[in-house]
């Protein structure tokens, strides 16, 4: 009778997992798995069926300059993004946290840009963007400073989407960092005060090292982002110009989608992965030491 | 005592915080006064200005917006649908029951936490294309289902239900599934809010998996049918444009603006796992 239950809910257990288990594996274990076999093979075409070459695709994808330029631009992309968020994350938080008036209306204004899709914020940026009519232009020309074609100019595509990131990103955080100061005591503070410390030296000494786990998931999750979200190049310049502004994901959608190299896509598909990967493992260590402090 | 009263340096840290804020919120404004003015007004800033719909008109007109609606609200609605009922069941399977197996299969679903559809665009699109849903509504949200963030919030939550909750239950004779209706179900119902909020904005917004995915305007959610308006070929002038992002965003925004408490809380408790 014992032995029954205990079959029973064995049974019972797999039974209410399946249908999850089902589509997570054929749409998150297979595409990994699928994929990483795809990039030893070739790509089927006009009737000639995939056939194993080894290591050619990642041979092709090493001598590319394409793939190499989108890691570059992925690289500045996220190091141009990542410091000013999370840094202005951090200010907004420490803002939204006093008492001022119209902090509910300042908290809300930071915040919105995280509820809109990055289409519609890039409609609306494109615009700013824009040579000569756009608003970028127009407070230009009155400074004295001549025209640009912003986002038609290699050298300054990549600092346009990184600013619209910014801009977009901000807010998330502050809600985390937000969070995480309201955990803090205010004890701590009147104690620092009474003793004599100053602001500053109280935010250098006490706040910051406290906010420490916050900052690195933030951090973590800032370079995520900045690797899987590539919704704004399809309507600021489509990667271009010369690919000055295209991003490994999206390279990925062309190449796949574009060019239906689908072999090629899987290889570029791994490098992504293996990035993913390498952050997934710094976050799940930051998240054991956070089980340490409590 | 007054240890710190409303200084100089409280006042320029709160002028500081609301330029910022002006900063923040200018791009939507910026659009919204666009979107109801001619184009002559786009960068002539005259309060006394004409205010018109005219944009909101020939913005419906140039693009399906009633249909890309209905898509996104079937998306949004079935994609949640669907995130509950797996969900519910994988998140009960792992919070209450012990079977073989179990502790690998929760690494894997946290595989998903990590690498997300998103980024599995090329094998996907085959997958689905096998499964003749290529430019179907269930065929951009089958992918986002089975949820590992789902699951992984409502495991937490039904964990810290009390098991004699549970055994009061089942001595009364019920079974597993009326257990997790009557019990279960009900007492995790501010995480099913979290992630309702977190789910439906995610999908309202979502474009990469969807643009690869569809292909006709039967089928378009909103953000793919706004790019496609958007771009430069499309010949829209910006205050057109200005009307047709504010109409796509309009309904996840007024929401936004009405239950902040619930979105932010919603997205916090999305973040601190």
């Amino acid at each position: 009778m014992k032995l029954d239950r205990r079959t029973a809910r064995l049974v019972y257990g797999w039974l209410w997992l399946l249908p999850a288990a089902v589509l997570m594996a054929a749409f998150t274990h297979y595409p990994i798995v699928g994929g990483l076999v795809s990039s030893f093979f070739s790509t089927p075409r006009q009737g000639r069926l995939s056939r194993f070459v080894g290591l050619d695709n990642y041979a092709a994808m090493i001598a590319d300059p394409v793939f190499w330029q989108v890691l570059r631009n992925n690289f500045l992309y996220a190091m141009g993004t990542i410091p000013v968020s999370v840094c202005l994350a951090l200010l907004m938080a420490m803002w939204v946290n006093r008492k001022f008036r119209g902090r509910a209306v300042v908290r809300t204004a930071y915040f919105t840009p995280t509820i809109l899709p990055m289409i519609a914020v890039a409609n609306i940026w494109l615009f700013f963007y824009t040579p000569q009519i756009g608003l970028l232009d127009k407070i230009c020309s009155f400074f004295g400073i001549p025209g640009h074609s912003w986002l038609g100019d290699p050298s300054t595509a990549l600092a346009c989407m990184v600013v619209l990131a910014i801009w977009k990103d901000a807010g998330f955080f502050m809600i985390f960092y937000l969070a995480a100061l309201q955990g803090i005591s205010p004890e701590f503070e009147e104690a620092a005060l009474i003793e004599g410390a100053g602001r500053w030296y109280f935010f250098r000494r006490v706040t910051l090292p406290l906010l420490m786990p916050t900052t690195l998931f933030v951090m973590v999750n800032a370079t995520i982002n900045s690797f899987k979200l590539v919704d704004h190049i399809f309507i600021l310049t489509k990667g271009g110009p010369d690919n000055a502004s295209s991003l490994l994901l999206y390279y990925i959608y062309e190449v796949a989608f574009g060019f239906w190299d689908t072999a090629y896509a899987s290889t570029l598909t791994v490098v992504l992965l293996v990035i993913l990967g390498a952050l997934a493992i710094t976050q799940f260590k930051y998240i054991e030491k956070r089980v340490h402090y409590q | 005592m007054m240890i710190r009263g409303s200084s100089w340096g409280d006042r320029l840290e709160a002028a500081a915080a609301w330029l910022l804020a002006f900063l923040w919120a200018a791009p939507l404004l910026y659009a919204l006064w666009a979107a109801f003015h001619p184009m002559d007004f786009v960068s002539r800033f005259d309060l006394l200005g004409p205010i018109t719909l005219d944009n909101f008109r020939s913005a419906w007109k140039v693009a399906p917006f009633a249909r890309y609606f209905v898509n996104t609200f079937l998306l949004v609605t079935m994609t949640l649908a669907g995130q509950l009922l797996l969900c519910t069941m994988a998140a009960y399977a792992f919070a209450r029951f012990e079977f073989p197996g179990k502790e690998t299969a929760f690494i894997l679903v946290l595989v998903q936490i990590m690498i997300m559809p998103d980024v599995l665009i090329v094998k996907n699109y085959q997958t689905t294309s096998t499964l003749g849903l290529v430019d179907t509504i269930p065929g951009i949200g089958l992918p986002y289902m089975a949820s590992a963030f789902g699951i992984f919030l409502l495991r937490q939550a039904f964990k810290q239900v009390p098991k004699e909750l549970e055994e009061a239950a089942r001595v009364e004779g019920a079974s597993w599934l009326s257990v997790l209706l009557r019990v279960y179900i009900p007492l995790a119902r501010p995480t099913y809010l979290a992630y309702g909020l977190v789910s439906v904005s995610y999908h309202w917004n979502n474009f990469l998996w969807p643009v690869v995915i569809t292909n006709s305007n039967d089928t378009r959610p909103l953000t793919v049918g706004l790019s496609i308006f958007g771009a430069p070929e499309s010949g829209v002038n910006f205050s057109v444009i200005s009307a047709g992002t504010i109409l796509a965003v309009s309904p996840l925004l007024i929401a936004f603006l009405l239950f902040q408490r619930q979105f932010v809380q919603s997205f916090m408790r999305s973040g601190i796992k």
